[in-house]
């Protein structure tokens, strides 16, 4: 069984992101493997130990995420490709599904596909749904553990109330959450056949389809209001008379 | 804009999900002015009762379907009768909860409807009829103005970011009962079981939190029982911590929450966890006890109204967030916090 570990590069989540001119601007802060990716990659390697084939990670971005589909490879995917075509710079969450879909299609065999749960830069959370109905395959979102018995999928998903016990057979799409397990560390093997890999770029026309349109736009992009906290310390006395100082200012803002 | 407005209503066992009714909040702030209508659809086993109590918010009309088909919830039977619903109402915003089912239906039904997706949205407003839609990106380091150049607009509304609005119970109506689309035996996914999240309370939806970090394990006067390992013995020290949280938090009616290196410790399960790869909190008070306040931490907290945070260290970031701050140990602290909260409370 193949499978295919969809993939973003993003700015580091600890980078400071500014506004400037509605443009996004993360100054030097390095660009990296999207935090929820690695745990959709560590989820696509599970299924693989479990069910053999191979992994693709895939991502659709510019020249600079080859670096996160590196990561990727060294962690221990099989290969990685690169979807990159200067009539996607806006595409929106459902243009990349588009392209998503098309890619996992020509790697050929694919029969699971990973996402994360969202990317830190959109925050849009709804890729991977997407993906999985162009597709026309199952979505299972939130996937907290994953087991692959008798050609079926066997998930725990995640929601408001508690986990979810389901049985699917396969194509199916998934995004992982944190429970799915620690993402493993790069091997030494792997970062040397990483440094080593050429990773091939698909345009859209290697992909055999057209921009797809995107209807989704950001015309303005702004820094929050900066909230003028004026930060009172409680100081002086037992910790008793602390505590005593403290709930009064606390109840004296009345959220309680 | 028609200011035909669906509102998907997430409900678990014959309870909406409070999130849900912010959602309808959302909706009325949109209708009301551009003389449009507001509709609410419920799926699943007991829906009808939910259904039901959404007219007292005074909407136009209340879809549901309790087909057994909809007992579990799945992706695929749920996504067909919200885009038969909406194809039959031709409406041009769907609005639902940013709750795990809601932002999977909005997804599934904008891609199926050709319309475009903006989830997590914490405002919106008709601007030249057109809809403009607030959400922070960059995990709130940013917030983008969106806009959707299709129909219908599908958007999710973050929790607590609108007001769930009065409920009038005189208002009454007959909820319209709507079919199921897919056969049972075309459903490839087959639900077997389910684990029951721990009781407590909610803490996306909670007024209050009490949070702990990796500090709460840091009690130099508590030694562990003997024969643990240095893990076993690590955990136990911050389980022991965590139980002056709970405390706190039981006499403020809080949810607990966490910092990701408590989480990541295992001093208490990563559904606690607050931040960036956690759980987005907005209560009117967050309290942070031995967490320093990492920008991944402040993702999942920033907006909280007032922040009060204790901690040994005075140059924790977390005190740049805070209305009240307290340098200090939690362990001298809390015990006398806790009994001073209960004794002003009780009265
Ligand atoms: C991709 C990514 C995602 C992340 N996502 C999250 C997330 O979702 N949520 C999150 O929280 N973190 C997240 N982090 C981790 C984050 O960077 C910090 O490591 C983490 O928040 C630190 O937790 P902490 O404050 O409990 O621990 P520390 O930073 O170790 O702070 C402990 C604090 O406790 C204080 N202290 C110690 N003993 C006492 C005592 N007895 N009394 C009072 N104070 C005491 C110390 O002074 C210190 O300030 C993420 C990191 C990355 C890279
Ligand atoms: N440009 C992209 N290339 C590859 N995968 C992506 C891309 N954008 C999103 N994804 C996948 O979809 C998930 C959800 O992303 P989003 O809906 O943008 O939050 C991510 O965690 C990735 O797995």
């Amino acid at each position: 069984m193949n499978i295919a570990v969809c993939v973003k590069q993003v700015p580091d989540s600890a980078a400071k992101v500014v506004a400037e001119d509605d443009r996004v601007s993360w100054g030097d802060a390095p660009l990296v493997l999207n935090p929820w990716d690695e745990y959709a990659v560590e989820a696509a390697l599970q299924l693989q130990e479990a069910a053999g084939g191979e992994v693709t990670a895939v991502s659709v971005g510019g020249e600079s995420a080859k670096e996160a589909l590196k990561t990727a490879l060294a962690m221990g995917c099989t290969q990685a490709i690169l979807v990159s075509d200067p009539a996607l710079a806006a595409a929106d969450s459902q243009a990349i599904a588009h392209v998503l879909c098309a890619a996992i299609q020509k790697i050929g065999g694919v029969e699971a596909a990973c996402f994360g749960r969202q990317a830190i830069d959109g925050d849009m959370g709804v890729t991977g749904a997407q993906t999985a109905h162009l597709l026309g395959w199952l979505m299972l979102g939130l996937v907290s553990k994953i087991e692959f018995k008798d050609g079926k999928l066997q998930v725990e998903r995640s929601f408001e109330e508690g986990i979810q016990i389901a049985e699917c057979p396969l194509p199916a799409a998934l995004s992982v959450s944190k429970d799915i397990g620690e993402p493993r560390y790069p091997s030494f093997m792997g970062i040397r056949k990483a440094a080593r890999a050429e990773i091939p770029t698909w345009d859209l026309a290697a992909l055999g389809i057209e921009a797809p349109a995107s209807v989704v736009r950001w015309p303005r992009i702004s820094n929050p209001p900066v909230r003028e906290i004026k930060t009172e310390m409680i100081e002086g006395g037992s910790p008793q008379e602390i505590a005593e100082k403290l709930v009064e200012r606390i109840l004296e803002e009345k959220v309680l | 804009m028609n200011g035909k407005i669906l509102v998907y209503i997430d409900q678990f066992k014959g309870e909406a999900l409070p999130v849900s009714w912010e959602a309808l909040g959302a909706a009325g702030m949109l209708g009301a002015p551009a003389g449009g209508s507001v509709s609410v659809l419920v799926l699943g086993a007991e829906s009808r009762r939910v259904a039901e109590q959404a007219f007292q918010f005074g909407i136009q009309q209340a879809y549901y379907c309790d087909d057994a088909t909809l007992d579990d919830y799945r992706p695929d039977p749920y996504a067909a009768v919200v885009t038969a619903a909406a194809r039959a109402g031709a409406y041009d915003v769907l609005l639902f909860p940013t709750t795990v089912r809601g932002r999977e239906q909005a997804a599934l039904s904008a891609v199926e409807l050709g319309g475009g997706v903006m989830p997590d949205v914490t405002a919106l407003e008709v601007s030249d009829g057109r809809l403009v839609a607030t959400r922070p990106v960059y995990a709130g380091k940013l917030l983008a103005e969106v806009v959707c150049d299709a129909a219908p607009v599908v958007i999710t509304t973050r929790v607590r970011a609108f007001k769930k609005p009065s409920a009038d119970p005189a208002l009454k109506g007959e909820p319209v009962r709507v079919e199921a689309a897919v056969p049972e035996g075309d459903i490839r996914i087959k639900v077997t079981g389910y684990r029951q999240a721990e009781a407590g309370v909610s803490l996306t939806d909670a007024n209050v939190v009490v949070a702990g970090g990796r500090g709460v394990a840091n009690n130099p006067a508590l030694s562990p029982p003997a024969g643990l390992d240095e893990k076993a013995a690590e955990i136990w020290r911050g389980e022991q911590g965590f139980k002056l949280i709970d405390e706190l938090a039981a006499v403020l009616g809080a949810a607990v929450g966490a910092s990701r290196a408590a989480v990541d410790a295992g001093y208490i399960p990563y559904e606690h966890q607050v931040g960036q790869t956690g759980k987005i909190v907005s209560p009117d008070l967050y309290i942070a006890l031995g967490i320093s306040g990492a920008i991944q931490h402040q993702a999942g907290m920033r907006s909280s109204k007032v922040i009060v945070a204790i901690n040994k260290d005075p140059d924790a970031p977390i005190f740049k967030l805070a209305r009240f701050g307290v340098v200090g140990d939690i362990y001298q602290i809390v015990p006398p916090l806790t009994e001073e909260f209960r004794k002003r409370l009780e009265k």
